[in-house]
């Protein structure tokens, strides 16, 4: 199956936009990533092996917190998507006004 | 330096106005020529999720996101960065923006949209090797009159 790999994560993953690996789930896949990839780990995991809650997985157009997350089976032809959160938004403290809430 | 293609930057300060009182958000697509130049030929518009709270916070569905990265890749392209607007505040970024960026390596732009207008645009590159060492610092952003979406061989 094909890992696609963010941009910012290229760097530690060989400057590959995407990865093929072989994999019967999602844990799997993952595993093999960071195995051939060490530096990718503490990108996408935290101290305590969790994903990091910024980091979406999606398993073709499904995102995998709502399968069977890194247990979700997988197939050949399956693509696998990181995906870093995007979000933000101009709140009450900016970093040119100071303003307070 | 940012440079971005004159359209995409009228395209995406329109986005802005059209979006108002809300904050309105979408891609950068294009490439990096190096680590001093970022390319951007295209932009891809996406819904702000935060119904919440629109008129202050925005959030891009990641199978949106899928969805355009799909497209993008398909036409040779990658994301650059992530370009919102602040309805009716400076076109700086908040702690918020920081707190929620994770891209590191690429160009948050973001525009001051003052009672419906397009004011300022400017960018700021996610820095930091790293989520705890990440930092924003001024991008200096240029809009171009064209840019072509394929490198021209040398």
């Amino acid at each position: 199956m094909k890992i696609h790999i963010p941009t910012p994560l290229r760097q530690y993953a060989g400057k590959k936009a995407s990865i093929d690996v072989q994999a019967d789930n999602v844990g799997q896949a993952l595993s093999a990533l960071t195995a051939t990839y060490p530096d990718l780990r503490r990108h996408l995991y935290t101290d305590e092996g969790k994903l990091r809650a910024f980091v979406n997985v999606y398993l073709n157009d499904e995102d995998i917190r709502y399968l069977h997350k890194e247990s979700t089976p997988v197939k050949e032809n399956d693509s696998l998507s990181i995906v870093p959160s995007i979000a933000g938004g101009a709140r009450a403290y900016c970093c040119c006004c100071r303003m307070n809430a | 330096m940012l440079r971005i293609d004159q359209t995409c930057y009228d395209q995406l300060r329109r986005h802005g106005e059209e979006t108002y009182p809300h904050e309105c958000c979408g891609v950068l697509l294009g490439r990096v020529e190096d680590e001093d130049q970022r390319l951007v030929t295209s932009i891809a518009r996406a819904g702000n999720t935060r119904t919440d709270s629109p008129q202050n916070r925005y959030n891009i569905d990641p199978r949106e996101l899928i969805t355009i990265q799909r497209q993008a890749r398909e036409r040779g392209l990658d994301i650059v960065g992530f370009y919102h607007s602040h309805p009716d505040h400076p076109a700086r970024w908040s702690s918020t923006d920081l707190a929620e960026a994770h891209w590191l390596g690429c160009s948050y732009v973001i525009t001051r949209v003052e009672k419906g207008q397009a004011r300022e645009t400017n960018s700021f590159l996610l820095l930091g090797g790293e989520e705890a060492e990440k930092r924003f610092q001024d991008e200096p952003l240029q809009a171009v009159a064209q840019i072509a979406e394929t490198k021209t061989p040398a």
